[in-house]
């Protein structure tokens, strides 16, 4: 079993598993995504107790209990001490919200811009997490909540505050498969639990 | 001395939703053409995107691009049963219209275009947006896709039970899911390492 098949609870030889095994490869690779994103030969640039309080972060943005779960233990496991876990949970409380909204370029579709906030750590929380932490937890909600807000400048807060552009590169695939990787378990258990 | 980003060119903005042919504008350095090593260009996967500064930028982490290409791969053009090609690009289509990836919007609307033939109801779902009336089995579609990629997630099982109606097999319903929840992966990547400028 994969990590999709355990979050969704998918059992070997049920109705899904079957539907599973007609796209093998994506079954495969959604799991080698997973793997690289979480846990690679080498953390290189993005360190492992990084990458799972990312994940804690943007399921919990997602209000996806179970899965949220899961990435907690994965926190857990990585080293990281019950004031971290505990920040991290502030973060979700005080960053939830709906999505998608956003701006886009003035024209005519400005008049389906639909406003929210942007979200960042408070000085307490910024304390907890770190900078780097902090910083990633301010692009991560925005890549959850209304990514079409996004800017140069948000790369650059991501620079200032010690990201590489290969980091860059991996704290945005973890947010973005992350929101695939939910949204694959949330439809699965759905489509398994619909008669 | 931390990194900064990239100025893009002077480039034309798209401020609407198009089929148009769009170029990509990355707003961090991709790797050199020059640099990338035999890992990256297996990560790649097709030779040609070594021409491309989207797949070049990714390729600075090459295990991640490389899964998630296979995957995209699998999940859209794996011809096995299932919904059709030009529908799974409708979900596709139908994400990236929600969620305002324009790029990514012009390049699947093209495709869904192409494989279905329904050029018009197409541009319908890029200038009214996904409350566009495409005709029952698309509206099904576009609706499953939507409420996929809502957040919090609001794809319930009236949503499965309209694709059934619709004609849909379950194997069907679990590519609209896949194809759906992949464009949240890859319009995420899309908006936020870049922007769209016009061809030419």
């Amino acid at each position: 079993m994969d990590v999709i098949d355990r979050l969704v609870g998918i059992a070997p030889g049920s109705a899904l598993d079957a539907i599973r095994a007609r796209r093998p490869e994506a079954r495969t690779h959604a799991q080698a995504s997973y793997v690289a994103l979480f846990t690679p030969p080498e953390a290189g640039e993005v360190s492992a107790t990084e990458r799972f309080a990312a994940a804690v972060f943007v399921v919990g943005l997602h209000a996806e209990a179970a899965t949220a779960a899961f990435y907690r233990e994965g926190l857990a496991a990585t080293g990281a001490g019950p004031a971290l876990l505990a920040a991290v949970e502030r973060a979700v409380a005080a960053a939830v919200g709906q999505g998608p909204f956003g701006r886009y370029p003035a024209g005519p579709l400005s008049v389906e811009d639909s406003t929210g906030s942007a979200w960042q750590a408070d000085a307490a929380l910024r304390d907890a997490l770190g900078t780097r932490l902090a910083a990633a937890f301010a692009h991560l909600h925005m890549l959850v909540l209304h990514p079409r807000d996004a800017e140069p400048a948000h790369l650059q807060a991501l620079l200032d505050a010690g990201w590489s552009t290969t980091g860059i590169v991996t704290l945005s695939q973890i947010v973005s498969f992350l929101a695939f990787q939910v949204r694959v378990v949330s439809g699965f258990r759905t489509l398994a639990a619909t008669a | 001395m931390a990194e900064t980003v990239l100025t893009p060119p002077a480039h034309g903005v798209p401020v609407a939703f198009t089929r148009d042919q769009l170029d990509w504008l990355p707003w961090v350095e991709p790797l050199a053409e020059a640099e990338l090593t035999e890992r990256h260009r297996a990560a790649l996967i097709d030779a040609a995107r070594a021409k491309s500064p989207y797949f070049r930028l990714l390729a600075r982490d090459p295990d991640a691009l490389e899964a998630r290409t296979r995957t995209d791969k699998d999940i859209f053009y794996n011809t096995d049963a299932g919904l059709p090609r030009a529908e799974r690009e409708l979900a596709a289509a139908a994400t990236s219209r929600f969620n305002g990836c324009i790029y990514c919007a012009s390049v699947h609307a093209r495709f869904s275009a192409t494989y279905s033939k329904r050029v018009e109801d197409v541009q319908r779902l890029l200038d009214e947006g996904v409350g566009a009336d495409l005709g029952e089995r698309w509206n099904a579609i576009v609706a499953a896709s939507v409420a996929l990629s809502a957040t919090p997630i609001s794809f319930g099982p009236a949503h499965v039970q309209r694709l059934r109606q619709a004609g849909l097999d379950d194997l069907a319903i679990a590519d609209v899911i896949q194809g759906a929840a992949f464009f949240n992966w890859a319009n995420r990547l899309m908006l936020s390492l870049g922007e769209p400028a016009t061809a030419g």
